[in-house]
């Protein structure tokens, strides 16, 4: 954009159409008329203040917030099914018993002030893929799966290759994210989680989830996810395999938190460096092993 | 509750404001059509074109032709004047910049006006930082300062050299302090209505001093001042970002009057981060001398202030530089001087006033050199403050600046009890060996308040501020109305003096109306800034009070055929001392209008007197005290406990003091810790909304401990002090110390506030000692 065409200071947003969808149905017809022109509208937490400052200009909001059979949680054997408007304060208490519920609870907390989380949903936390959600840390370190509705049906999306970069994911204008799918954790395993943000509430410079099965103090199944280092949650790979078969030690969890701190591609923005953000993982990751192993 | 004096009634502003009964100026807009400003992308550029499509009305620097630019003015050879057009004429010189506006029926309408207007920039090199300005050969940003320096001032006592030669132990540091915006909850604002049949116009405004804005407007607009009324209504929060003048105020003002309609602007928090205006954002080069019992014995100081693209009114772009040149010796004996402080202009947005002006900064530069000299002679940081400390009074500093009775070291005495220093030490040391930093730090600080004509005189001010009037008025049922020029707006200043008032007349508080932000309706005056209102406007109210009071007790013993003196008024009665003999005051009231035949000859009937006041000004006094613990991986910093040992002299209202230190205390831990106003190297601002500009909240901040000391001096007729701005002056001092303090061990030391958790991980990276 050359210098000069533009206002550098809008606080409300664009004109724009509204269509409240009385069924996903509905919902799914307005994303295929409209394509790329459109935006659903869930709790609107972070969509509402980026249409005010005119960052986001959708011609259309599609308005999903009356769909109640979008709102649901249910237990399917070993898979927790959490339907998109579930809302983020629904995971203040565990919404299912073992490490799955305390994982969900832990970052529930985290996830912005109580006004936020009565508003803002699990689905539209997803799909609106902030490097620093909570939510998008947790599908991945949980191998969910997500599902969609579109015009021509709907698909089965696994979270790995679902965030692709910043604000942006494997999603067609025309599909609306309906439900995620968790495999629940073994009773075996372990979790826990840490950020570190500038105030509470705030966004994390840096976030840390990690569960994983300790068998006689042996770790198995390590998994580890980082949020707010990057343009997208990642997983530490490295630092899982580094761990995996060790003995749950403050050695091993130190060692694995380097890994991850030297593995990842750290990204800097005002509030801290990429190196800066590498510190953050070396110590909130080897903090979280060490919550879990506690606990 | 009798005398009134020192009780800690409830406020009476709040139960307007708690029930949703406030109004502020953006409840008062009624059928206003509303403004929004096209402001400037670039930071420094030649202004090619400006055009708006048909059909959206809109106006530039072009139209506004007949509007004199704002041109605040020190009359002194050490500064040079800069002029700011109300709307950017030829040139833009900040990011924010009003370049045109646009008037519409809504404020959404009105966006999407602006977003239509096509402005041509052409960008020419900028500059940021104060020390990239005065590089030789860089860009000018006013083309007549090609050094771009507005103030260079000095000032040097006999011997420094000397003195530093001859010194046991020499201390330097360089200090730097980012900028802050003073974030007032309620962004800036107004409505202005043109009046057909009077001619008049009045701008409601969400501003300090309704008289300075109808003076400046009036100059500005070339008309007189009999024919615009300023109404100041309920405002939410100012701390200095309102004394100055908003060149949209006077953008509204003339839209008003060429369109003879009412209009109005309301900023909004994007705005009001990127161009309202901004402060502190200051470099310091310190250098301190000592003798070998660790008496400070001389100061040299390099002190350059980031003034941004323009001057502000009335007090200039001086008032930070000039400031700190005068005050930066605080509240420690020494004789030997020598500073040099410039304030230098870039392409950023213009500083005025915050709460504390430059204080918060030098106090952390003074303090900063207590504790580095404290560890280099190996005691404690309170002991070579207590050796240091003026004790005698008045003292006259080294720039001529006469201190009066205070409680310097008593303060610092107070706290190091109330924090349990050798309890702190020990759990300090318990800790470090767990691998845990805790610290402590001391901040002893002088607040100069209250200063009347004679202080802003010697700042040679075009427009000199000082005294302020009061009216009183008790009516004919006995209650009371005050009309001042002060002009409260979040001090419980209507609380207080209705206390004063009440006191001296015998008559409940809540039977005294206090009247301001009115220009039609007060006398005039210079509103509330600096510490001054409580002490200036509440003399004045004092000495109304007491003519008011005499000629009650003259009507009284003329009633009662009792001498004057023997008249006692209390508790709503009027008696002679001694007797049972009496007569209520409101029946007093409605015989001085309503049988005025029975008043002695010569006395005028009714019942008003009016003041005014103009004292030299106080010091009050404080040491705060911080406890932190700091985590050395991520740079996080927690204050665990904040101790504050205030001496206000006498208080009026305890609680209201109380209040005014947990605002203070809260903006001073925002700027040891948590807000900066960043640009990038191209002058584009980066924090324009409060994800990004910080402000602690409730679970940032501990709770505040607060002492009281009451030292009643001769300074002020009332024996109060100022305080509106201690907190905010002696905590970052208190906080940075504590952190210095808790990262010792690894060989860290602190030169930039705030001290933000990067900052603070990438010295402890770079200290050799990483704990492993």
């Amino acid at each position: 954009m050359a210098p000069g065409y533009y206002t550098p200071a809008l606080m409300k947003p664009a004109p724009f159409d509204y269509h409240q969808a009385r069924s996903v149905a509905e919902a799914v017809t307005h994303l295929g008329e409209y394509g790329y022109e459109a935006k659903v509208l869930a709790g609107g937490q972070s969509l509402v203040p980026a249409m005010n400052f005119r960052l986001a200009r959708p011609a259309v909001l599609v308005d999903i917030n009356p769909l109640d059979e979008l709102d649901y949680l249910e237990e399917d054997g070993d898979t927790l099914r959490i339907g998109a408007m579930v809302r983020h304060v629904t995971f203040e208490r565990p919404v299912t018993e073992g490490p799955t519920g305390r994982l969900l609870t832990m970052a529930a907390h985290h996830v912005g002030h109580l006004p936020i989380r009565i508003r803002g949903t699990f689905g539209g936390s997803l799909a609106h893929a902030d490097p620093a959600a909570e939510w998008c840390v947790i599908a991945l370190l949980l191998d969910a799966e997500l599902s969609t509705r579109s015009p021509s049906g709907g698909r089965d999306i696994p979270v790995e290759g679902f965030f692709q970069t910043v604000f942006t994911t494997a999603l067609e204008p025309e599909e609306l994210l309906v439900e995620a799918r968790l495999p629940k954790l073994s009773t075996r395993t372990r979790v826990g989680f840490q950020q570190f943000s500038r105030r509470a509430g705030d966004f994390a410079l840096a976030m840390a989830a990690v569960a994983f099965e300790s068998d006689e103090g042996q770790v198995g199944n390590a998994r580890i996810a980082l949020g707010g280092v990057s343009d997208r949650p990642l997983r530490a790979g490295e630092a899982e395999q580094a761990l995996e078969g060790q003995a749950a030690t403050e050695e091993s969890f130190r060692a694995a938190a380097e890994i991850a701190a030297l593995e990842i591609d750290a990204v800097g923005d005002i509030h801290g460096s990429a190196d800066y953000r590498r510190d953050l993982v070396r110590a909130l990751t080897r903090r979280a092993l060490e919550q879990a192993i506690a606990a | 509750m009798i005398p009134w004096i020192g009780q800690p009634l409830p406020r009476f502003e709040d139960p307007p404001l708690l029930t949703g009964e406030g109004r502020f100026v953006a409840d008062l807009t009624g059928d206003a059509s509303f403004l929004r400003f096209v402001r400037s992308p670039v930071a420094h550029g030649r202004i090619v074109s400006i055009e708006a499509p048909e059909g959206i009305t809109a106006f530039t620097a072009e139209d506004l032709r007949e509007v004199r630019p704002i041109r605040p003015l020190l009359h002194r050879p050490d500064f040079r004047p800069i002029e700011q057009p109300v709307l950017a004429s030829r040139k833009v010189r900040f990011v924010g910049e009003p370049v045109a506006v646009v008037v519409a029926g809504t404020p959404e309408e009105a966006e999407d006006a602006a977003e239509q207007v096509f402005v041509d920039i052409e960008p020419t090199d900028r500059v940021v930082s104060a020390p990239e300005a005065i590089r030789p050969g860089a860009p000018a940003v006013h083309d007549h300062l090609e050094d771009n320096v507005v103030v260079d001032a000095r000032f040097e006592t006999e011997r420094v050299d000397e003195v530093f030669s001859a010194a046991a132990v020499v201390v330097d540091f360089d200090l730097r302090s980012r900028r802050q915006n003073a974030l007032p909850l309620e962004a800036r604002g107004s409505v202005a209505a043109y009046d057909p049949r009077s001619g008049r116009t009045t701008l409601t405004a969400s501003v300090q001093s309704p008289h300075v804005v109808r003076t400046v407007l009036a100059d500005l607009l070339g008309m007189p001042e009999s024919d615009l009324r300023v109404v100041v209504p309920d405002v939410g929060g100012a701390f200095g970002q309102k004394f100055c003048l908003a060149p949209e105020d006077v953008v509204t003002a003339w839209v008003a009057r060429r369109l003879r309609t009412t209009v109005s602007w309301v900023e909004d928090r994007r705005e009001n981060l990127m161009s309202s205006f901004h402060s502190r954002d200051h470099h310091y080069r310190v250098r301190g001398a000592f003798d070998a019992d660790a008496r400070l014995l001389a100061v040299d100081a390099d002190l350059l202030c980031n003034i941004g693209a323009y001057s502000c009114y009335p007090v200039t772009c001086g008032v930070e530089p000039l400031m700190a040149l005068a005050e930066f010796p605080g509240p420690y004996d020494f004789r030997t001087y020598r500073v040099r402080s410039r304030g230098v202009t870039t392409n950023t947005c213009p500083m005025a006033p915050y709460r504390g002006v430059s204080r918060p900064v030098i106090t952390l530069a003074m303090e900063r050199l207590m504790d580095l000299a404290a560890v280099r002679f190996g005691i404690e940081p309170a002991e070579i403050r207590r050796r240091n400390l003026i004790t005698e009074f008045p003292y006259a500093s080294a720039t001529g600046l006469v201190y009066d009775e205070g409680s310097y070291v008593e303060s610092l005495d107070r706290a190091v009890d109330a924090i349990g220093l050798e309890d702190f030490r020990a759990r300090q040391a318990a800790a470090r060996s767990e691998g845990r930093y805790l610290g402590i730090g001391f901040s002893v600080f002088s607040e100069r308040t209250g200063y009347g004509t004679s202080a802003f005189a010697a700042r040679s001010m075009d427009v000199t501020p000082g005294y302020e009037t009061v009216d009183l008025a008790m009516d004919p049922s006995g209650n009371v109305e005050a009309r001042l020029g002060a002009s409260p707006h979040g001090q419980g200043l209507e609380t207080t003096l209705a206390q004063l008032i009440g006191d001296r007349l015998g008559v409940e508080p809540a039977r005294v109306r206090i009247v301001h932000g009115d220009t039609d309706r007060t006398p005039y005056g210079w509103g509330t800034f600096a510490s001054r209102s409580l002490v200036i406007a509440g003399g004045a109210a004092r000495l109304a009070s007491d003519r008011l009071r005499a000629k009650l007790a003259a009507i009284a013993s003329a009633e009662l055929e009792a001498a004057p003196e023997d008249i006692v008024i209390m508790a709503g009665r009027a008696t002679v001392a001694g007797t049972d003999a009496g007569i209520e005051v409101a029946e007093l009231a409605r015989l001085a209008y309503h049988s005025s035949h029975r008043l002695a000859a010569g006395m005028d009937p009714g019942l008003t007197a009016t003041a005014t006041y103009d004292p030299a000004g106080t010091f009050s006094n404080a040491c705060h005290v911080a406890t932190v613990e700091v985590d050395p991986e991520t740079g996080g910093v927690r204050v665990d406990r904040f101790v504050v040992v205030e001496d206000a002299g006498r208080l009026i209202n305890p609680m209201i003091v109380d209040g005014q230190l947990h605002g203070g205390v809260t903006q001073g831990i925002a700027g040891a810790l948590y807000e900066e106003i960043l640009y990038d190297r191209d002058g584009n601002i980066l924090t324009t909304s409060l994800m990004d500009f910080l402000p602690p909240t409730l679970a940032e901040v501990p709770t505040i401990e607060i002492h009281h000391l009451e030292t009643i001096s001769e300074a002020t007729i009332t024996g109060a002090k100022g305080l509106g701005e201690g907190g905010t002056i002696g905590a970052p001092a208190a906080v940075i110390n504590a952190v210095a303090d808790a990262l010792r061990p690894l060989g860290v030391e602190i030169a930039e506030v705030p001290a933000t958790p990067s900052r603070l991980r990438r010295l402890v990276s770079e200290s050799e000692r990483i704990p492993a």
